[in-house]
């Protein structure tokens, strides 16, 4: 299309974009459109022609009618907090900012839920329900600033995944609005509901990729009545990693189950100072809630396998304020990181947590075969890994390499009957390598999905489905 | 608007003179976001946080966008409160990169002649002449004194002024006059026990418009145990320059403020103004790049202290009785003091050994009151939002008095006393003039 053909279906879409949301919630300024242009995932930048911030669902649904119609690509976005550039505008078109549609509708004391549409700060669940001694369990760093609504797109972990799961098992009914225009409502209030496919589990993790979480009810649960912290501490990484797995072993699933190298600790200390102890090699942060007996038998038990692995020392918090110090300073890790070189690349690959020192020890060796510096810290006890890459992404040499490495790492984790993601998300970074995991058919029934529901591609282009994969490294026996 | 000579000139200095590696150092996690007042006050739009404003910068600096009014007014609306360093675990220097852009934007603007002769004659020919700043001040006292102040009232003049203005016009506190404040000794010997020897930073405006709490100050070190020194031909610290883009000026000052100190053998440099304070201790940063200088600004960095963590660290209250009449007292961080000096608990634990007193920790003490410097005159909306929605957390504290650590920030806080139609039941006072008050001889 020449250039001015194309400022004039700009400014046509504009129009009507006004005529949905009024004025003063379409933003095509310079500097509006270039503070949506990024989230937190490096070396990812675009900017989109419009910024929209719609106010009910309704328009949500007006809006993209109108962008299939016009063939027009939409990002919906929280607070952009996302590490695999699943909120970049890659291909320009509409950023859907859902800074207006940021309620609590309802608690709900008597089905134990909430309901809360999507720009809501998860932070502000967990509080919220928190004084009626209830209780959200999904807790990713960002959860101060992150909004649900891009938790329930990426279907984000946090550091209670080990023992009450992801953000998945608390998505008990969405409002969707659909790329047709349609509003849809899938799920319930209910535990048992088996009328027909899984939707409400189909939007959880796709992405924005399909359509717009609109609103959505969270399940709750009882707030535990205690919890208890110890720091294990090791001189031998492996030794660390050994731990986590006897633990499991040993039938004990604490909420928390934390492991920070000597990198991380001592550049979260410098960030945070609260004393972490950057002479050892690596550390367990070990958390364990429920009853108050349970909790001294279980961190009794926890410790003794620690030292039975080599920790060098086993630490108890010694009070509510400083357990939750170390789960801050934990959940600073990957922004602390940052201070020691211009650019931190973090991944997420995921093991079964049975292979998780095989696994610490295949990102270590990979590192040194590539001759790059790798981080590692996460949350061990779900098998999810955080290895982040110091570089530079001036440096295109090195960046060739940090590439590799992490293809390696990739490869090694589905070998171990792993994935390439836990948490975060496929979006960009790993779309090329998607396939290894899903292999071509895998694929194709997703394709199929996505073509059913969003037959134009407009809803997040460029994401989870790569243009091209990546050839494998290594073919699997 | 800004003419494309300017936008070429502005994007030119921002490749020269950004600090590239602080800029990349932001890896945009977003962790600032929730401590950012305008963020918040503006209904969670990015390019009012800190991020998009670093956004913006390194997007000038990369040649992505062009410079325009639009992110002007972004920058400009910064309180400059830097509430985002601490939260930031990457440690970026937000405070420097703002000055930077600050002074690059500033440099190039097209300023109406009246404006830009007003700038000239309060940055060049005010704040750096103490003498002036005296004369300035007295004459404030001479219209609160004469009962033109009243007059001025009456006949609605100050209705010509935006209603901050106005408002503020009549919570000043009452200026000492002239003859009062050229005779003060330079020289207090400690009482009891000597523990330290400390020089005084007066600062431009406590040292005139806030010429009790000086006095305040001064007594409360010499009970502290500390001879006091106020050296002489210091002046204002230069914040106001160094946060409006006038970095040379500021400079230019910090050298002779670095200069007096010199002259007095001192273990501390004491300072009662939050604001003050954080420009004072990066005097290093200032002058890192001018090698006479620079080791002379780190010396003089090392030794400053604020009044509260001076009495603290001297046990202060531990060796001292304070009491006070039964009341409720909160305390709003100076933001300066709190993100950059890392002063915050000093001055709540000063108020809490006091007898008497019911210390109510404010939700949001940590935040902007909406004071920033000179920003409730330049940016009055904002700073009257941020400054009522202030003054809803104090009404919840139920506090009779409001306790800060900076001149700016107590006369913001008078002023939304004065707006909350609250004056004569709650006061905003200085923590140096509470203690005194509540010193038992």
């Amino acid at each position: 299309m020449s250039s001015s053909k194309m400022d004039k279906k700009l400014g046509k879409i504009k129009e009507r974009l006004i005529e949905i949301v009024g004025t003063e919630n379409v933003d095509d300024t310079t500097s509006g459109r270039l503070v949506y242009s990024y989230d937190a995932t490096p070396n990812f930048q675009a900017l989109p022609d419009f910024v929209v911030s719609p106010r009910t669902a309704e328009e949500v649904a007006a809006i993209l009618k109108l962008c299939t119609e016009t063939s027009t690509p939409v990002y919906t976005r929280g607070s952009g907090t996302n590490l695999c550039a699943d909120t970049c505008p890659l291909k320009g078109g509409v950023v859907l900012l859902m800074k207006h549609l940021n309620k609590i509708l309802e608690l709900d004391k008597e089905n134990l839920t909430i309901t809360v549409q999507p720009g809501t700060i998860t932070k502000e669940i967990t509080d919220r329900v928190e004084k009626e001694d209830l209780f959200y369990p999904p807790d990713p760093s960002s959860m101060k600033i992150s909004t649900i609504g891009g938790n329930l797109a990426e279907n984000s972990g946090g550091l209670r995944g080990l023992k009450y799961g992801v953000t998945k098992d608390y998505a008990m009914a969405l409002q969707v609005a659909l790329p047709n225009g349609e509003l849809i409502r899938t799920g319930g209030k209910l535990t048992k509901d088996v009328a027909g496919y899984d939707l409400t589990h189909l939007f959880v993790g796709s992405e924005g990729t399909l359509g717009v979480i609109t609103e959505a009810t969270l399940k709750l649960i009882p707030k535990p009545e205690t919890q208890k912290t110890i720091l294990a501490l090791y001189q031998d990484i492996e030794a660390a990693g050994r731990s986590v797995s006897a633990i499991i072993a040993n039938k004990m699933i604490p909420v928390t189950l934390e492991f920070l190298d000597q990198d991380t600790l001592k550049a979260v200390e410098d960030f945070a100072h609260i004393g972490l102890p950057t002479d050892a090699k690596a550390i367990l942060l070990i958390v364990q809630d429920g009853p108050q007996e349970i909790v001294d038998r279980d961190i009794h038990k926890i410790a003794e396998i620690c030292r039975a692995e080599q920790a060098v020392d086993v630490r108890l918090a010694s009070s509510d304020e400083e357990a939750e110090e170390l789960a801050t300073a934990r959940r600073s890790a990957l922004s602390a990181l940052a201070r020691l070189k211009p650019t931190t690349i973090l991944e997420d690959a995921t093991v079964p947590r049975s292979e998780i020192a095989t696994m610490v020890r295949a990102i270590s060796d990979v590192a040194q075969k590539y001759n790059v510096r790798i981080s590692t810290f996460g949350h061990a006890g779900d098998g999810n890994l955080h290895p982040t890459c110091l570089t530079d992404a001036r440096d295109e040499e090195e960046m060739t390499r940090v590439e590799e490495a992490f293809a390696e790492i990739f490869e090694k984790a589905i070998e171990l009957g792993g994935t390439l993601t836990g948490e975060h998300g496929v979006g960009v970074t790993k779309a090329p390598y998607l396939e290894w995991k899903l292999g071509k058919a895998g694929i194709e029934v997703m394709r199929g999905i996505k073509q059913s529901i969003d037959p134009k591609g407009i809803m997040n282009p460029g994401k989870v489905f790569a243009e091209h994969s990546k050839e494998r490294l290594v073919s699997v026996k | 608007m800004m003419t494309s000579s300017a936008k070429d000139k502005i994007q030119k200095e921002f490749k020269e003179e950004m600090d590239y590696d602080e800029l990349l150092n932001c890896m945009r996690c977003g962790f600032c976001l929730p401590s950012c007042p305008t963020y918040i006050e503006t209904g969670h739009q990015e390019k009012y946080s800190p991020r998009g404003r670093i956004a913006l910068m390194k997007g000038i600096t990369d040649g992505v966008i062009e410079p325009d009014d639009d992110i002007a007014h972004s920058l400009d609306l910064c309180l400059g409160c830097r509430a985002c360093e601490p939260v930031c675990p990457s440690g970026v220097h937000y405070g420097h990169l703002l000055e930077s852009a600050r002074t690059i934007i500033q440099r190039n603007k097209k300023e109406p002649i009246r404006v830009k002769m007003l700038r000239k004659g309060i940055f060049n020919e005010l704040f750096p002449h103490q003498d002036r700043m005296e004369k300035v001040t007295s004459l404030i006292g001479f219209y609160q004194r004469s009962g033109l102040s009243k007059v001025a009232r009456k006949v609605g003049f100050m209705n010509l002024f935006p209603e901050s203005m106005a408002t503020m016009e009549k919570v000043l506190p009452e200026v000492p006059k002239r003859s009062e404040m050229k005779q003060r000794p330079r020289f207090f010997e400690h009482e009891g026990e000597k523990k330290a020897t400390v020089a005084l930073f007066a600062g431009c405006l406590m040292d005139t418009m806030f010429f009790e709490t000086n006095k305040a100050t001064i007594k409360l070190l010499q009970k502290a145990g500390c001879d006091v020194a106020i050296p002489e031909n210091q002046l204002c610290c230069g914040a106001l320059h160094g946060h409006n883009g006038e970095l040379e000026k500021s400079k230019e000052m910090a050298k002779q403020n670095i200069e007096a100190f010199e002259a007095v053998k001192a273990d501390y440099i004491i300072t009662n103004a939050g604001g003050c304070s954080a420009f004072l201790i990066e005097y290093d940063h200032l002058l890192k790049d001018d090698p006479e200088w620079a080791e002379r600004a780190k010396n003089f960095a090392r030794k400053l202290k604020d009044i509260s963590a001076i009495l603290v660290a001297l046990d202060f209250q531990k060796t001292h009785r304070l009491c006070l009449p039964e009341q409720i007292i909160t305390y709003q961080d100076s933001c300066h003091l709190r993100n950059v000096m890392k002063t915050f608990s000093e001055p709540r634990i000063l108020l809490q050994s006091i007898e008497g007193v019911h210390f109510v920790e404010m939700e949001g003490a940590d935040t902007c009151c909406g004071s920033a410097g000179d920003y409730n005159i330049v940016q009055p909306d904002m700073a009257m939002q941020i400054l009522d929605h202030k003054m809803d957390k104090v009404e919840d504290t139920n506090a009779q008095t409001i306790v800060t650590a900076n001149p700016g920030c107590l006369l913001e806080m008078k002023l939304g006393v004065e707006r909350a139609n609250k004056t004569g039941s709650v006061r905003a006072v200085h923590i140096a003039d509470v203690l005194l008050e509540a010193l038992v001889e």
